[in-house]
C-alpha cells in the first residue's frame, strides 16, 4: 500500500524531508498551520504565541498527563500564505539543538494538496538523535489520547 | 488467522505503545498492566500476546505469576529505525486532515 506520509532521511546527512499528500484543498491545509486554535487541535499542544510574519516568533506548550510541561519554540523567517513557511524549531530545555524547517505547500487538484517539510539539523548526530526520539513522543501521544478518551467517558 | 506479526505493526497501536512505556521501568503481571488501562482486560491480553509474539516483550515465570518485561535488544532495533518517526508524523497529519475536513463542512 502506498504510504501517505513519506520520510526521506539519507544516511550520513544532517537533513530529512517529510512529504504528505492531503485530501484537502490547499487553503484548508495552510489554515491548519496558520490558525492557533487549529494548530492546538492537531498538534495536541497549547499555542502561547504564534506570530505569522517575518521576524515573528512562536511558542507552544504541551502538558503530559502527569502535569509536566514541555515547551517548543522558534523564530519565523518567512511566511507566505498558501505557499511557504520557514521557521526554526527547538524543544526548550533539551540537548537536541535548533532545527531549520522549510514548509512548502502546493495545490495538486481542487481538493488535494501536498506538504513538503524540509528539516535541517545542526549535525548528522543530532538528526539521528531526533529520529530516535519519536518513539517516546509517540508514547506520550498515546497517553494523551488515552487521557482524552478517558475524560470523555467521565 | 494468519496476521503478519512484525514489530511495526505492534507499535502502530497507541495502547501497545503505552504498554511498552509502562514496562520500560518495571516488570509487571498482566493484571497489573491491565489495571493501568480502561480497556477491557481481554483486549489488554491480546495486546500483550501480540507484543510477545513479535518479541518486544518477554515473559518470565516468578512463582505462580508471569511477569512481562521489555526485550531491550528488540526495542533497540525498532528505536534505531525510521518507522516510528514516520508513524508519528502520519498520525499527526491524519489528525490534521480529519479536523480540516470537519472544518470545511461547518
Amino acid at each position: 500500500m502506498e504510504q501517505k506520509t513519506k520520510v526521506n532521511a539519507e544516511n550520513g546527512k544532517q537533513e530529512l524531508v517529510i512529504t504528505r499528500e492531503f485530501d484537502l484543498p490547499l487553503d484548508l491545509l495552510f489554515k491548519a498551520y496558520e490558525e492557533p486554535e487549529i494548530v492546538e487541535q492537531w498538534m495536541g499542544t497549547k499555542v502561547l504565541k504564534l506570530e505569522n510574519k517575518k521576524h515573528g516568533g512562536y511558542q507552544f506548550e504541551t502538558t503530559d498527563p502527569k502535569g509536566n510541561k514541555y515547551g517548543f519554540s522558534g523564530a519565523i523567517h518567512e511566511f507566505i500564505p498558501n505557499k511557504k513557511i520557514i521557521r526554526t524549531f527547538e524543544m526548550d530545555g533539551t540537548p537536541f539543538g535548533v532545527q531549520l524547517e522549510i514548509y512548502e505547500f502546493e495545490s495538486l487538484t481542487n481538493d488535494t494538496s501536498k506538504l513538503t517539510m524540509h528539516v535541517i539539523y545542526e549535525s548528522v548526530d543530532q538528526r539521528d538523535q531526533v529520529l530516535k526520539l519519536p518513539f517516546t513522543q509517540g508514547i506520550n501521544m498515546a497517553h494523551n489520547r488515552i487521557q482524552d478518551i478517558v475524560s470523555k467517558l467521565k | 488467522m494468519n496476521l503478519r506479526r512484525d514489530v511495526f505493526q505492534a507499535i502502530a497501536d497507541p495502547t501497545r505503545r503505552a504498554i511498552l512505556l509502562l514496562l520500560a521501568s518495571q516488570s509487571l503481571t498482566a493484571g497489573a498492566i491491565a489495571s493501568n488501562f480502561d480497556t477491557a482486560r481481554p483486549t489488554v491480553s491480546k495486546h500483550l500476546q501480540i507484543l510477545t509474539e513479535c518479541e518486544l516483550l518477554k515473559q518470565e515465570q516468578n512463582g505462580r505469576e508471569i511477569y512481562y518485561h521489555i526485550n531491550a535488544k528488540k526495542m533497540k532495533e525498532v528505536a534505531d529505525f525510521i518507522e516510528p518517526f514516520r508513524q508519528m508524523w502520519d498520525d499527526r497529519f491524519n489528525k490534521l486532515e480529519s479536523i480540516m475536513k470537519k472544518y470545511k463542512s461547518k
